[in-house]
């Protein structure tokens, strides 16, 4: 093989990596909230102020491990408002996202006039340090691992872990029956309010993430709209998984990839308009549609608000 | 003797409703204890307050003669208090024993011990002559089987009291009286139980003493050996009542529903109605018997309209009407009362004088080009509420308003009233009281006797022998035998409805 066509093929696998790490972020984040019965559609939403906070705490203390903190908390944050609404006041879980995704994209511009006095975009601030050289050292894989961010591997690992502990834990067991059978989970004595609880913090720590590893990982300030629908190709990545932890990670590297192929295919040289890249990952997602939506099974009670004691 | 359970003076009040009124309960232990009382009398309630499910507002309760605070499921079973719920209570997605651990999972490090689990259910059902697979998926096992996995989920929490709700309702006549058995083997064992119901019969058979209790008030605690059916009726009931339906022979006339190698596909799109063949005639009431799940509703649905048949063919008065739209089905001459009234039958926000004409609201008088005629359709609705003692306040509330008798008779007006060729009446006395069920029973026969064709679904045997003149069984997608009602018994239908075949007369030498 020609060097050119390999390194081609590199860089599209390294953007493709780098450029779904956000979306597997918030995807996992709708898999856990979802089976354990709460939709959260306010993914993007949390994940805006996931990527505010995460350059917000790096710029405070020049760490950018302190920015991913910031980011986790203020995910937590805003998923505890649509706990909250959806868990104990039975709120409508459609609604309470999408006023969770207008409300913390107003706050988050709010908060960036008011820390930052600027409009539009944050200053530079501390990145996640990458040991690019170290990478690169190592025989066969190191070119593609230096092309990627800590963000990349960490969603990796969270997706194994989230996996294990949905299917091998009692924890996950547990998920799992309040998503599908509150009742029959709450009469064996199991608290369906507080399962509820964790995993929509949990989905909100793991979308915040998801936000930081756009603001830290692929840059290193927030801009206004860099989120730009990644939290609502999270939740089509959810679905499209089948609301299961690797089937969401799979989708979610299919979507990056639609994105990746769009950059890099402009590099091609093929004689054909750049619309046509343009509409490439909006074509995957049609048929992507088309083609696995039937097959799916949401979790049976997914937003469902469970009312102990009902008659 | 001792008493393992004692309720005292129990209070709980639902908004509008008190359900339990300062009732006294108790079990002794090895007994077998009936809560005898009709839908809505509040044995639920009763024992939902022991599980821990709700809180009583007054009373104290019990157990081993300490007295306990049950805040939740958890502290019940922590006091050897299991609970079979009627609906039960399983993931249908898990396995038996992914549902029998829920809650009290072994355990290895960090992961559920699976090995563990799966053989610990193995030996639970052994020992106890469960037939259950621990790795089957809930949804693929017979309601039978669910059951079990329920009975086993409070054995494998150490359950030493045992509620189970309602728990024949889903059953042939044949896995009733195995369950009977279970549960005296679980008395042998030193368990106590405490059975909910509002079948006599059962009473009688399965147990040691009754409760009867009615709005919510205990009316006695008996043994079962004093009393008999009519005055257990009478206790639950509050009068005397006519446990047989009242009916002359059928003057049978023409055939008004013929079906042909009926096939439908079910929601998963796999085969369900896989060729019926029936024939309903004028005059006389064709029950459908079978246990839940065997086609009976899809075959209703199909011929409704509501769900496509993929073969054969629906014809009504020699008219084929096969896959025709609700509308023309209606309008052809088929009434129907759904099996779920809150779904298919009424809507409930709407006030009774829509509900009244719901799928007759275009047709003159009610209605007049786009517009409707509301004055025609009130009056419409005041009669039905007075033809057929619907007990409302007024034709204005919702219908969501009335007790379930009474929306049930109000639907029963609706379609009766329509003067169908064919009237369909599925599942018709669900969660009805004595009075509403002896009701809809003779209005039904009436309709028979005026010549109509009647079509009967129940899951309910009794219903299905009291009121039919034939008995179709139906078991996995087919009508496997058509009986004269009153040449047949319980053990011959229930042998058809577990798909077993009927042995001619004589063979039984053979064996």
């Amino acid at each position: 093989m020609h060097s050119i066509t390999i390194s081609l093929f590199v860089s599209l696998i390294a953007a493709t990596l780098r450029l779904s790490t956000p979306i597997i972020f918030a995807a996992l984040g709708g898999v856990i909230s979802e089976r354990s019965g709460v939709v959260n559609i306010g993914l993007e939403g949390i994940m805006i102020a996931g990527a505010f906070f995460a350059v917000l705490g790096s710029y405070l203390t020049q760490n950018a491990w302190v920015g991913i903190l910031f980011a986790i908390l203020a995910g937590m944050g805003i998923a505890l408002i649509h706990a909250v609404l959806s868990i104990n006041l039975r709120a409508d879980q459609t609604i309470s996202g999408v006023s969770i995704n207008i409300f913390s994209a107003a706050l988050m511009s709010f908060l960036l006039f008011k820390i930052f006095a600027r409009e539009g975009q944050t200053d530079g601030v501390t990145q996640l340090s990458y040991p690019k050289e170290f990478f690169k050292s190592i025989p066969f894989i190191g070119n593609l691992l230096a092309e990627l961010n800590w963000f990349v591997f960490i969603a990796f690992i969270l997706a194994i872990l989230l996996h294990l502990m949905l299917y091998y834990t009692p924890l996950g067991l547990r998920i799992r029956s309040v998503g599908e059978h509150p009742k029959a989970a709450d009469t064996l004595g199991i608290n369906v309010y507080k399962i509820r609880y964790l995993c929509v913090l949990l989905s909100g720590a793991f979308a915040g993430l998801g936000g930081a590893s756009l603001s830290l990982g692929a840059t290193n300030l927030f801009r206004e709209g860099m989120v730009s629908g990644k939290g609502f190709i999270a939740l089509a990545a959810m679905i499209f998984g089948n609301w299961k932890p690797f089937g969401a990670l799979a989708a979610s590297l299919l979507f990056g990839f639609a994105e990746a192929f769009r950059i890099v295919a402009q590099g091609f040289g093929w004689k054909v308009p750049d619309e046509v890249y343009y509409s490439f990952p909006y074509v995957l997602t049609m048929l992507m549609l088309a083609g696995f939506v039937g097959k799916t099974t949401p979790p049976a009670a997914d937003g469902i608000p469970y009312t102990k004691g009902e008659r | 003797m001792e008493k393992v359970i004692e309720m005292r003076g129990i209070t709980k009040i639902f908004p509008g409703i008190i359900a339990n009124d300062n009732v006294n309960f108790e079990l002794r232990k090895g007994e077998i204890h009936v809560l005898l009382g009709e839908n809505g009398a509040g044995k639920t309630t009763l024992m939902n307050i022991l599980y821990g499910l709700y809180q009583p507002d007054k009373g104290e309760i019990y157990v081993n003669g300490k007295k306990v605070d049950i805040k939740g499921p958890s502290d019940a079973i922590a006091l050897g208090i299991g609970m079979v719920h009627q609906h039960f209570m399983l993931v249908h997605n898990f396995t038996v024993a992914e549902n029998i651990i829920l809650g009290s999972e072994p355990k290895v490090g960090l992961k559920i011990d699976y090995k563990k689990a799966v053989n610990d259910v193995k030996e639970l059902a052994d020992k106890y002559g469960f037939k259950v697979d621990p790795n089957s998926i809930i949804e693929d096992i017979t309601v039978g089987q669910q059951q079990k996995v329920e009975i086993l989920k409070a054995l494998y929490r150490g359950a030493e009291i045992l509620i189970l709700d309602e728990p024949t309702a889903v059953l042939t006549p044949q896995e009733i009286e195995e369950l009977g058995q279970i549960l005296k083997n679980l008395v042998k064992e030193g368990k106590s139980i405490i059975l909910i119901t509002h079948k006599l019969k059962e009473v009688m058979n399965m147990s040691d003493r009754v409760t009867i209790i009615r709005r919510g008030k205990i009316i006695d605690t008996v043994n079962t050996k004093d009393v008999d059916m009519d005055t257990l009726a009478e206790m639950m009931v509050g009068r005397k009542v006519n446990l047989v339906v009242q009916k002359d022979p059928p003057k049978v006339g023409d055939v008004v529903l013929k079906i042909e190698n009926l096939e439908a596909l079910d929601h998963r799109k796999l085969p369900k109605l896989k060729g019926v063949n029936l024939e309903v005639r004028a005059g006389e009431i064709l029950g459908i018997a079978g246990v839940d799940g065997n086609g009976q509703t899809e075959l209703v649905e199909v011929i409704t309209g509501l769900r496509k048949a993929t073969g054969g063919k629906v014809i009504l008065n020699g008219q084929d009407i096969t896959n025709k739209t609700p509308k023309e089905i209606i309008e052809a001459g088929i009434s129907n009362i759904p099996e779920d009234r809150h779904k298919h039958g009424l809507v409930l926000k709407f006030s009774l004088i829509e509900n009244a004409v719901l799928g007759q609201h275009d047709k003159e008088p009610f209605s007049k080009g786009i517009l409707m005629n509301y004055n025609k359709i009130r009056e419409y609705a005041k009669k039905l509420i007075d033809d057929f003692d619907v007990r409302t306040p007024s034709e204005e509330v919702h219908a969501g308003a009335l007790s379930g008798g009474n929306q049930q008779k109000f639907i029963a007006a609706r379609e009766i009233t329509k003067d169908p060729y064919l009237l369909i009446a599925t599942q018709p006395t669900r969660g009805l009281d004595v009075g509403a069920i002896e009701y809809i029973h003779k209005r039904l026969v009436e309709e028979r006797d005026k010549g109509k064709a009647v079509l009967l679904v129940s899951l309910e045997l009794d219903e299905v022998m009291a009121l039919s003149d034939r008995i179709a069984v139906m078991y996995d997608g087919k009508i496997v035998g058509i009986l004269d009602a009153d040449k047949t018994n319980e053990m011959e239908l229930g042998i058809l409805m577990a798909g077993g075949t009927l042995k001619k007369e004589g063979e039984h030498d053979k064996q």
